[in-house]
């Protein structure tokens, strides 16, 4: 059985994001990129069923700038077996990526999506969904636990208030949350050897998929900031300010 | 042009994010139905009808829309939606789930999260964790948005709309189905819409601890618990209680952050609060750049006296 992951090349998480001043978006030039956190997560799980021998091949696929090939390495290093890199120089929309990736689909015939839930850039949330929609198969997402067994997977997802699980058929979507995986660092050997897997160029216009933008940015701005506080010295002074001065209590 | 609004509710009742988006829904349109799908939930449209403004409510139930599925919640939403300009979905776990699929399946995108409805076809809403506000323009002839619950105030009661049955919901069943739900059950109000929220962070040590100082505050104020992601991870609060750009989004009158630094992901989900405490032994924690009050000392020391100062 195989398995698709697709993957983001996004800012990393580690890094303060700036709003540029001509407020057409965050600046990105000279910013340290990395896998999508959620991807990571999810190509980890891949690669596990993969090593439990449930899965047969874990094939990446990335839409982004031609750096993103770096993003599908860190993936072969953590074990997946080969890359596919649609790029794409504009960021593409969530819509147009399920769009991308349903032609994927059709070429790669996988049994199983599993990607991240959402990526950290623009927050949207959507790609598994929307792809699950268009391809009309089931989706489990936000999911906290797979377990994969004959032509069924059951996950458990992560619910305002607490677990669910679901019983979905294969082929489905499955989008990752935090708690699914701790993933792995890539050893020094499979990094070499990750540089050696292959990685297949396309385009979008490869698949006959439009990504022209239909949600226009108006402009990108700083959000209000919070006027600093004051410290007080203990328990009595917060308790008297909350009642009296912030009139909360 | 109308506008439709899926409920967030239990089937009994609908909760306050409703209430809220249909807010966000009146800024479209004066045309505001709401949809409740679910399983035995005459109790909860019935609930939706009377919220002020709405023109009337849908009903739509089967066994798979009682766990709000996302493939029989698309199949109500896509028969009704030549009716509706734009259709409307709370930022919940639930909605978060159904909603692209529905845009998917109506060839558009979605705009999550929105914060701010600038005019019909415009909208604010945050990215990058909250670090940063787009607004953006859609071009496409029916929107597909959720609504950040937070950000918008809650319609009040005097509504009178009809309830109406509609069909759909089935299908997806035999692709998906319930296995089983483990809700934490508790007297506490709910985390997303709570009006004091007290939270604890990595510094409480355990799960004991945890237990042991954060809920005792919790429940002296009518708060609701939450945790910061380290805490979740750590194990010492189940995984429902996170806030922060990967948990829940909360902006109560109250938000009392105990030994939590505020990590930027954590600051993204509290930050729209009213008034923001923080109480952190280090007082250079980045929790105290946002915090209204602050206490620099051991939460040891702090909260068994701030029980007794709260009497």
């Amino acid at each position: 059985m195989k398995v698709l992951v697709p993957v983001k090349r996004v800012i990393d998480y580690n890094v303060k994001v700036r709003v540029k001043p001509d407020q057409t978006g965050v600046d990105l030039a000279n910013v340290k990129m990395s896998m999508n956190p959620f991807d990571e997560i999810a190509t980890e799980e891949a690669v596990r069923l993969k090593e439990k021998g449930v899965v047969t091949e874990v094939v990446v696929v990335s839409i982004g700038p031609a750096q993103a090939q770096e993003t599908i390495r860190t993936a072969l290093a953590m074990g997946a077996d080969r890359g596919i890199l649609i790029t794409s120089d504009t960021d593409v929309e969530p819509l147009a990526v399920a769009k991308l990736l349903k032609a994927v689909i059709a070429e790669e015939s996988p049994s199983l999506v599993i990607m991240g839930k959402q990526s950290i850039d623009g927050d949207n949330n959507a790609v598994g969904q929307m792809l699950a929609a268009l391809l009309d198969w089931p989706q489990a997402t936000f999911a906290s636990k797979i377990e994969v067994s004959g032509d069924s997977a059951s996950v458990t997802r992560e619910i305002d208030g607490g677990l669910q699980t679901l019983s979905v058929s294969l082929p489905a979507v499955i989008t990752a949350d935090l708690r699914l995986n701790e993933p792995r660092y890539a050893s020094l050997p499979n990094i070499m050897k990750a540089k050696k897997k292959e990685i297949a160029m396309k385009t979008a216009a490869d698949y006959g998929v439009d990504v022209s933008a239909k949600l226009k940015v108006l402009k990108v701005t700083e959000p209000p900031k919070r006027a600093g506080g004051i410290k007080v010295a203990d328990a009595a002074e917060l308790v008297m300010k909350l009642k009296t001065e912030a009139g909360v209590l | 042009m109308a506008v439709l609004v899926i409920a967030d509710h239990d089937n009994t009742i609908v909760r306050d994010t409703t209430a809220k988006t249909i807010t966000a829904a009146m800024s479209l349109s004066p045309d505001v139905d709401v949809l409740v799908c679910g399983s035995g939930a005459q109790a909860a449209a019935d609930a939706a009808g009377k919220l002020a403004g709405v023109r009337k409510v849908l009903l739509a139930e089967s066994d798979a829309l009682g766990h709000q599925l996302a493939e029989a919640v698309t199949d109500v939403v896509f028969a009704l939606a030549p009716g509706y300009d734009a259709i409307l979905t709370p930022a919940t776990s639930s909605g978060k789930n159904f909603s692209p699929r529905i845009a998917a399946k109506l060839d558009v995108n979605q705009i999550t999260d929105v914060i701010e409805v600038v005019s019909a076809d415009t909208f604010v809403r945050p990215i990058y964790a909250g670090n940063a506000l787009e607004t953006v323009q859609s071009s496409d002839a029916k929107k597909v948005i959720t609504i950040r619950p937070t950000a918008f105030k809650p319609v009040g009661d005097g509504g009178s709309a009809a309830v109406e049955k509609v069909g759909g919901g089935t299908a997806g069943a035999r692709e998906a189905t319930f296995v089983s739900e483990e809700v934490v059950k508790s007297d506490r109000p709910e985390l997303a819409g709570a009006k004091i929220v007290v939270s604890g962070g990595r510094a409480l040590g355990s799960a004991e601890e945890f237990h042991k100082v954060i809920e005792p505050l919790a429940d002296k104020l009518g708060a609701a618990v939450g945790a910061s992601r380290a805490a979740v991870d750590a194990g010492y609060a189940p995984n429902d209680y996170q806030v922060g750009q990967t948990g829940k989004v909360v902006a109560p009158d109250l938000y009392i952050a105990i030994g939590i630094s505020g990590a930027i992901q954590h600051l993204a989900g509290m930050k729209d609060s009213k008034v923001i405490v923080a109480i952190n032994k280090d007082a250079d924690a980045p929790i105290f750049q946002v915090a209204d009050y602050g206490i620099v000392g051991d939460y040891k020391v702090v909260v068994p006296e701030l029980m007794t100062a709260l009497g």
